[in-house]
């Protein structure tokens, strides 16, 4: 136990010491995650619209002024041809045409139907689709309108109506930041205490330190316990910083859910974490295989952990690799317990497979660790 | 000249001779494009929904069956309670509810006017949105049948094309981020960390005092990584191309100039941060703390730049990967000349020749 005391100390001492690497550590995270969630926003509005109106006629012009009224589109340009506004989204600086064919307003009213031509640049797919979808929206409201004007209004409806009421619950305005929020954090967390971890101990590995560490009356599991308590320690304190001083108070996000609860699950997720980077440790010879590794891993868990992209929508083979990765396990649960305020017995599962984690990787890692000394 | 020679020589002897560290370094981006060009996608389908039918007729019926067509929806319907649906949501397996009162049918046949609600778990609003509009159009095409006898007058029918990429994939958009993202990375930490190394053991010392000029063995250094950055050019190209489906429209030359152009940025970036790191550990940290979240978010092949805070739009053109992003799909996807992209080749250029300067000048001060 006072070996364990000591070995602590001066890993403490080590780590405190170095004023490059302890910003590193606790401000780029916290700087992060003050201003990434800004950009992660699927909210879509500014859609850089290109109008091209061959008509001119009163209704081509109350539809485009509805279309510009809306907040959704900006109107860059107004063109005469088509391939000129098609030029604009080549160029990135349009990402919709709306294309008035001649005749618009006449045909409307004689033949009863006319056709609008809409083309999307889908490269971005959740751009296009919604920009794509807000445009029709308004185009049909458009034509109600019209509708509205030629058509005196029944008193009895004669049509079938289904009303559709829609509750959004647990964010009621749809606010991307309280969903984004933890989710980069716990991204900035993970980066943390992997990279930290790994590194470290390769580091004794690469100058040789750890040869010394060996002939020592130390034993192994102290040397082990002594690295990666600092660095769990150490992972508590950024993700405290960053839920009380960032979340709460520039994001104002309250947790929903209990905070002890969320605490026993990132004690439990920061042991599976560094039993991950221990493993690491024990396969890589220099820092530079331990980073290369290490950064291979953790674009994999956060790009395929469900943070920007839903889980849902990936095919069935990239699904189970996704569930092999403990972050998407955190995010989902930092997600139920702040904003839905789960508790313990709707996340029971979650604290199973995390401990199943912690224990697997932890045990795969001494294992490994004894046969390479 | 032999001098320089012999000594590219030997940093290639260093960085080959390492099979592991070799085996990462290209096995690693393969392994990412393909995962992340099939995984990632916007779509979002196969969703868990619960339908508490407490009507059961034959409208509400009907318009489950019509839910239950496509891939966006596995139905559930056993639930009953709205408790139990509160319940559903917090475990997180559930993302919507749709719920039917009873009378239904009969209010829609007298009334005209029946009612339906959804339920959606909005802590996820993008998941929440895109769902509940499914459901609404599927209902709503529900309603359309109803009234198919009296057509609309003065129909307004917009024709929508999606112009490049038809089926909505997600490949045209992704792979060209994953591609910016695993070039710039690569480069920076293999070129930031092989030279730290050299100065945290001391053997950079050894090479100060030969008389090679300090800028040309730099220069040196990273010249196996430009080799090693344009191999896997190669294969994620290819790999795209041939696995992913993903076209080159344009002139492959054009991509080719412009991705070395890019590597060789982000090569020099990582000749910077070598300079500002003291051990191969803090070189590691900022190369990977403060570029993967940045840059994973502002290249804008996650979330469209425009819909950012104008400081952040600010700082989204300080980040090279943007302006490569705009080169590869204006390549790749749209076909486009030099032309068309000659504004955001110049802005790599010009980062290029500063971040350059700025690091032989810090260097050189270092050494004096």
């Amino acid at each position: 136990m006072r070996t364990l005391k000591f070995l602590l100390e001066k890993e403490f001492r080590q780590i405190f010491r170095n004023k490059s690497i302890l910003p590193l550590i606790f401000v780029v995270p916290i700087v992060q995650l003050l201003i990434l969630p800004l950009a992660a926003d699927y909210e879509v509005k500014n859609i850089k619209i290109s109008i091209v109106d061959h008509d001119h006629s009163p209704y081509s012009q109350q539809l485009i002024s509805k279309i510009t009224a809306s907040g959704y589109f900006k109107l860059v340009d107004y063109n005469s041809s088509f391939n000129e506004a098609f030029k604009q989204i080549e160029n990135n600086k349009s990402d919709i045409i709306l294309e008035i064919p001649d005749g618009f307003e006449r045909n409307l009213v004689r033949k009863n139907e006319q056709k609008l031509f809409i083309a999307v640049n889908a490269i971005n797919g959740v751009k296009a689709s919604l920009g794509g979808k807000y445009l029709n929206q308004i185009i049909s409201a458009y034509n109600e309108d019209i509708r509205l004007q030629w058509i005196p209004v029944n008193k009895f409806n004669t049509s079938p109506i289904i009303s559709i009421t829609v509750s959004n619950w647990f964010n009621p305005f749809m606010n991307y930041q309280i969903f984004m929020v933890p989710g980069i954090l716990v991204l900035l967390v993970t980066m943390v205490s992997t990279y930290m971890c790994a590194l470290n101990i390769v580091k004794e590995k690469e100058i040789g330190t750890i040869e010394q560490i060996n002939v020592t009356p130390i034993k192994k599991y102290q040397f082990i316990l002594g690295k990666l308590i600092p660095f769990w320690v150490i992972g508590m304190l950024v993700f405290s910083v960053g839920l009380f001083l960032v979340a709460r108070l520039v994001y104002g996000i309250v947790s929903v859910g209990n905070l002890f609860l969320l605490y026993c699950y990132l004690a439990i997720y920061l042991v599976a974490l560094l039993g991950f980077g221990l493993l690491i440790s024990t396969f890589a010879s220099t820092q530079q295989q331990a980073m290369s590794v290490t950064f291979f891993f953790v674009m994999i868990f956060i790009l395929m952990s469900g943070l920007f992209t839903s889980l849902d929508g990936m095919p069935r083979w990239a699904y189970i690799i996704a569930k092999c990765s403990p972050v998407t396990y955190f995010i989902e649960v930092v997600r139920m317990i702040v904003l839905k305020g789960s508790s313990f017995a709707e996340i029971k599962n979650h604290f199973l497979i995390m401990i199943g984690f912690a224990l697997f990787l932890n045990g795969l890692a001494v294992w490994n660790y004894k046969k390479t000394n | 000249m032999k001098q320089i020679i012999s000594f590219v020589r030997k940093e290639f002897y260093h960085v080959f001779r390492d099979s592991k560290t070799m085996l990462m370094l290209f096995g690693l981006p393969i392994a990412q494009i393909v995962l992340f060009g099939f995984a990632l996608t916007n779509e979002i389908k196969n969703s868990k929904i619960v339908i508490c039918d407490y009507a059961k007729d034959e409208a509400t019926q009907q318009i489950i069956k019509k839910l239950e067509v496509g891939r966006n929806f596995i139905i559930q319907k056993e639930l009953i309670s709205h408790k139990q649906i509160e319940e559903a949501l917090k475990q997180g397996d559930i993302k919507l509810a749709i719920i039917f009162p009873s009378n239904f049918n009969k209010d829609l046949l007298h009334l005209n006017k029946a009612q339906v609600q959804i339920i959606a778990d909005a802590s996820d609003p993008n998941t929440a949105s895109i769902l509940t509009d499914y459901a609404t159009n599927i209902i709503m095409d529900y309603q359309q049948e109803l009234m198919k006898n009296n057509t609309m007058p003065f129909r307004i029918v917009p024709e929508i094309r999606m112009l490049y990429n038809p089926e909505l994939k997600g490949a045209p958009n992704f792979v060209p981020g994953v591609m910016a993202l695993v070039l710039l990375l690569i480069c920076v930490l293999m070129t930031s960390v092989s030279i730290v190394k050299e100065k945290e053991t001391g053997t950079i010392e050894v090479l100060l005092v030969s008389p090679l000029n300090p800028v040309i063995i730099i220069i040196s250094k990273s010249i196996p990584y430009l080799f090693l950055s344009l191999i896997n050019l190669t294969v994620i190209l290819t790999l795209s191309v041939r696995l992913l489906g993903m076209p080159i429209n344009g002139s492959i030359l054009l991509l080719l100039a412009e991705s070395i152009l890019f590597i060789i940025l982000s090569l020099t970036l990582g000749i910077l941060i070598s300079n500002i790191a003291r051990s191969q550990q803090s070189a590691m940290l900022i190369s990977m703390m403060g570029m993967l979240a940045p840059t994973i978010l502002l290249t804008g092949f996650m979330f469209p730049i425009e819909n950012m805070p104008v400081p952040l739009q600010v700082i989204s053109n300080l980040i090279p990967s943007k302006w490569y992003y705009t080169i590869i799909t204006s390549i790749m996807i749209k076909g486009l000349r030099f032309s068309a992209i000659w504004k955001e080749t110049l802005v790599l250029f010009g980062m290029t020749c500063f971040l350059l300067l700025a690091s032989f000048k810090k260097f050189k001060n270092r050494l004096e």
